[in-house]
């Protein structure tokens, strides 16, 4: 069997006096899609933001077998780590395909083509500023732009926060898509039952420490996570 | 008449050459560079120095004169200004230490210039006089202002165009989003300085050839202007700079025009007054959003 392609090793992210993140080891293997679920504040986006550099961290990353802690955020995209950070971050003041010229960065224009072919939605608007787009569509603008990077591993951060369930169906519908495509996924999300029914593998998450680890389907079936996370 | 308005579109260039760059710095890092007319001075230097010591014609000097001040202004960044943000400092001690840099490099040029005017070499400027009707019109003005639009509209090109404007628009909108989407943030902060001197030395040079008098502290009287222009332009955006830049000009001129000669000390007052009045009228500006605005 292949290494990971994604192995964190006690990972620590601290800000200022406060730790948020206490030593986490989890694994991402190639063609999976593997889910961060737990509350608020347990320490998910502070994992993501370490993992693209934002923020300083203890520990080790390794990716595809080469160690990425201490990397500036751009050699990590470059390495092929790329985020679609919660509430999406859109540029507003520059137009949807200017936004997607972001991620593009130079690469050939025919990504852009299947860019519009795949968000139709994004085509019909490319001239428009991407702030005037409703919420989901910047969040399809914010998945199309991070694919036009050409991830080897696409991380993304609450995909579904602050929008209409028929919305987020959508977005869970294009990330099934994208799974199927084999794209390798590190996916945080609060919305767990979702998250789970996507994911092959799971790690649960409190207070900066990964309580819980199983495949998707181990954690849908567990009645203290469907206590705490699924409502049920 | 159309003599003024030549020398206020003169004017106005020379101003909006010497704003927009005060204003892309102001854009993407929201800090107020006062050691911009110290790059502007060293502009008109520097192009001394090439024409005195090489020879070199007006027209190769004034390129030296954007290549040297545009890789000081990376130097000046990465000593007045890179050791602050790694800090996390505030804006307001970014701007004292601009202007303490800027104090540091003036009373050096004057230690090795002196206070007072200095001229190009006799015969190294070109002179020509048009002649359109009654008016009587500075050739090389013409050149000035022709070359200021070339590259007002070669910056227009690289910000909305390349990647690199790209970058550099991400990264004043939304330094988070830019360094997720990949942008090396030291590389566009870097190439900011570079086009933001580089114009603001050339803008030196081109007004030391009009005018045939360099000094050290030449550039100290275009700051406030510079930042009133950029104010009433919208603040950080580029075409408002440009804009209020000729608004500045023709308001100066006017001044002088149609103000009788006993008032000719006024005429900062009313173009002043002017601006005032665009910024009661609008408190924005007149294009109130930056090159992007941070959401």
């Amino acid at each position: 069997m292949s290494p990971p392609l994604l192995e964190v090793e006690d990972l620590r992210v601290r800000y200022g006096a406060v730790e948020a993140v206490h030593g986490v080891s989890f694994a991402v293997n190639a063609g999976e899609v593997t889910t961060l679920i737990g509350a608020n504040g347990a320490g998910k986006s502070s994992t993501l933001a370490a993992l693209s550099g934002l923020v300083p961290a203890g520990g080790r990353i390794r990716f595809d077998g080469r160690d990425i802690a201490g990397a500036p955020p751009h050699a990590i995209v470059r390495a092929g780590i790329v985020q679609v950070p919660e509430g999406r971050e859109i540029l507003a003041q520059m137009t949807v395909e200017e936004n997607l010229l972001m991620g593009l960065r130079g690469r050939a224009r025919s990504d852009l083509d299947s860019a519009y072919e795949r968000f139709p939605i994004l085509g019909e608007r490319r001239a428009l500023l991407a702030g005037s787009l409703s919420g989901g569509e910047q969040q399809m603008l914010a998945i199309a732009r991070a694919l036009l990077a050409r991830p080897r591993l696409l991380l993304l951060d609450e995909p579904s926060l602050g929008l209409a369930p028929l919305i987020v169906k959508r977005v869970f519908d294009t990330l099934a898509d994208l799974r199927r495509q084999g794209i390798t996924m590190l996916l945080v999300e609060q919305n767990a039952l979702r998250a789970l029914r996507l994911a092959d593998r799971a790690y649960v998450m409190e207070l900066g420490k990964l309580v819980m680890r199983g495949t998707g389907q181990d954690l849908l079936g567990d009645e203290g996570v469907a206590r705490t996370y699924l409502g049920g | 008449m159309a003599e003024q308005l030549y020398n206020a579109i003169f004017v106005g260039s020379i101003y909006a050459l010497f704003a927009v760059g005060f204003a892309l710095v102001f854009s993407v890092l929201d800090i107020l560079n006062l050691a911009h007319p110290v790059v502007f001075m060293l502009g008109a230097f520097v192009a001394l120095f090439f024409m005195s010591t090489f020879g070199a014609p007006a027209a190769l000097a004034a390129v030296a004169a954007f290549a040297v001040t545009g890789v000081f202004g990376i130097f000046l960044d990465r000593v007045a200004f890179a050791p602050l943000r790694r800090r996390g400092a505030p804006p307001l001690s970014a701007m004292i230490s601009s202007l303490g840099f800027a104090i540091v490099v003036i009373r050096l040029m004057e230690l090795r210039y002196g206070p007072d005017l200095v001229s190009y070499p006799a015969g190294s400027l070109p002179q020509a006089i048009l002649q359109i009707g009654d008016a009587r019109l500075d050739g090389l003005r013409l050149l000035i202002i022709g070359l200021a639009i070339i590259l007002m509209a070669a910056l227009t090109y690289v910000v909305r165009v390349t990647q690199l404007g790209r970058d550099i628009r991400a990264l004043a909108e939304n330094p988070r989003a830019a360094r997720l989407l990949g942008v090396d943030v030291d590389r566009a902060i870097a190439a900011t300085f570079f086009i933001s001197s580089g114009l603001g030395g050339v803008a030196g040079a081109l007004l030391g050839f009009a005018y045939n008098a360099i000094y050290p502290q030449m550039g100290t009287p275009y700051e406030l202007k510079a930042f009133t222009v950029m104010v009433v332009g919208g603040m950080g955006s580029l075409p408002g700079a440009v804009l209020g830049a000729y608004i500045l000009g023709i308001g100066e001129i006017a001044a002088l025009v149609f103000l009788p000669a006993e008032f000719a000390e006024l005429r900062d007052a009313l173009a002043f007054g002017l601006l005032f009045l665009v910024l009661v009228i609008r408190p924005r500006g007149l294009l109130g959003h930056r090159v992007a605005d941070r959401a």
